[in-house]
């Protein structure tokens, strides 16, 4: 469906993302205690780590797909998901800094949910330098798929069951305010859907300029 | 199949019995680890506090266990490998390595508890839970690096790697241990902590559950 040379996507993508930049920036929002104006970073952070997490869910099935098939094409889709992901998870991680600063007063409090992201990437950085350390493709194929499996449900307790162990200070956790009864009067939904899927495409049209030059070099090899 | 896992434990004790190096190589690693410590605090005439004290026995703990995993694939030489590969089903080995790591890894931090609560003081005021912690936090060490040893010995530069690999996947396990392992020392009724025991168990189930599954694919070449 998400083919390359179809462009519908891609424009749907950008004015999904130029909708969600502009509309964020300008639209009504709720007002909220300690929050105020920041609730807007919602739009940005939040749907980036959306993006992040769909994008790297998108990198463990191919490596699934390449274990269960073998063929190369998969595992280059993989590395190319994952790469998006973490530029995704970057992003996310400098926005929520930038927030942090002027909600929280630091850069870096500590949050267990900004540590766990933290790990996150690095995990992701680790199966990086694990790709670039073999000189014999298919077994670099191999074991990076391995290492990006257990990766990922290693994350997994990392990002959604620490954090609930202890008290996070992020909005909804540990009697801040939250979002979701302002939610239901889907001022705020309007945007963050429409941002989330935005930067999904972008995500998915990165790594598809990324797997056709891979796919190219791979083919011109044989 | 546990024939074949008894059998593989057996090599494997038998051979760490017969290179002793090894063995006591990671024990006085472990010991010069903790004495460096109480000296580093003592040249300060500081007492170790309880939080610096849990902190400072899990890292020595983390660090003692990444090098003494690391040699259990790296040691095997190629043909050797070829040889299991063919008389062995792959989840026997891992489960064995699983198996002799975990025994390996509590031994270690046992008696490194020991020598730690003689130079540092024992902090602990429920000893029983905190060993019963140690045996659940080392079984999930001992799983994680187990597969990633795998990972890193069938790379170039193992040596480095395994560290890396293994930093970022254990965190959920070692940070699940430092906050039981606090609860041990400040001697809170064990049923309090009995939510995030349970929490330790499941992700020593799943790292457990993914290396016993993934392990065959690595095992392949």
């Amino acid at each position: 469906m998400f083919s390359i040379k179809k462009s519908w996507w891609k424009i749907l993508g950008v004015l999904l993302t130029a909708y969600a930049l502009l509309g964020g920036l300008l639209m009504e929002v709720p007002r909220l205690a300690i929050l105020n104006e920041t609730i807007r970073n919602l739009y940005y952070h939040v749907t980036m780590w959306f993006g992040m997490i769909i994008l790297l869910t998108g990198s463990l099935v191919y490596s699934l797909r390449y274990l269960s098939s073998k063929n190369e094409h998969f595992d280059i889709r993989a590395e190319a998901y994952a790469k998006a992901g973490c530029l995704f998870g970057v992003l996310g991680i400098v926005t929520g800094m930038v927030w942090a600063r002027y909600t929280w007063g630091e850069f870096w409090s500590g949050d267990p949910k900004q540590n766990a992201s933290a790990i996150a990437l690095l995990i992701y950085f680790a199966y990086f330098i694990l790709r670039s350390s073999f000189e014999d493709p298919q077994q670099r194929s191999r074991i990076s798929a391995v290492y990006n499996i257990f990766a990922y449900f290693a994350m997994i307790p990392l990002l959604f069951i620490l954090p609930r162990l202890t008290d996070s200070m992020h909005p909804g956790n540990g009697g801040n305010p939250g979002f979701n009864y302002f939610d239901l009067d889907g001022k705020l939904r309007m945007i963050f859907y429409p941002a989330i899927i935005g930067w999904t495409l972008m995500g998915v049209w990165f790594a598809s300029i990324k797997i056709r030059i891979q796919d190219i070099r791979l083919t011109q090899d044989l | 199949m546990l024939k074949e896992i008894k059998a593989l434990l057996w090599k494997d004790i038998v051979l760490e019995w017969r290179h002793k190096y090894a063995l006591n190589g990671i024990l006085l690693y472990t010991f010069s680890t903790i004495f460096i410590c109480y000296l580093s605090f003592e040249v300060l005439h500081a007492r170790v506090d309880q939080f610096s004290w849990n902190a400072l026995y899990w890292i020595i703990i983390l660090f003692t266990s990444i090098s003494t995993v690391a040699k259990s694939f790296i040691q095997e030489k190629e043909g050797r490998q070829l040889y299991y590969f063919n008389l062995v089903r792959p989840q026997s080995i891992i489960l064995s390595k699983i198996i002799y790591n975990s025994g390996l890894l509590v031994l270690l931090a046992v008696l490194a508890f020991g020598v730690f609560s003689l130079v540092l003081g024992n902090r602990v005021q429920d000893p029983g839970f905190f060993v019963l912690i140690i045996l659940a936090g080392t079984v999930g060490f001992a799983t994680t690096l187990s597969l990633m040893s795998g990972i890193a010995s069938k790379a170039d530069n193992n040596g480095m790697l395994m560290a890396i690999l293994s930093f970022p996947v254990i965190i959920p396990v070692l940070l699940m241990i430092i906050k039981l392992s606090r609860n041990a020392i400040d001697g809170i009724a064990r049923s309090e902590s009995l939510d995030e025991l349970l929490t330790l168990l499941a992700i020593d189930m799943i790292v457990g559950t993914l290396a016993y599954l993934l392990f065959p694919y690595l095992w392949r070449s």
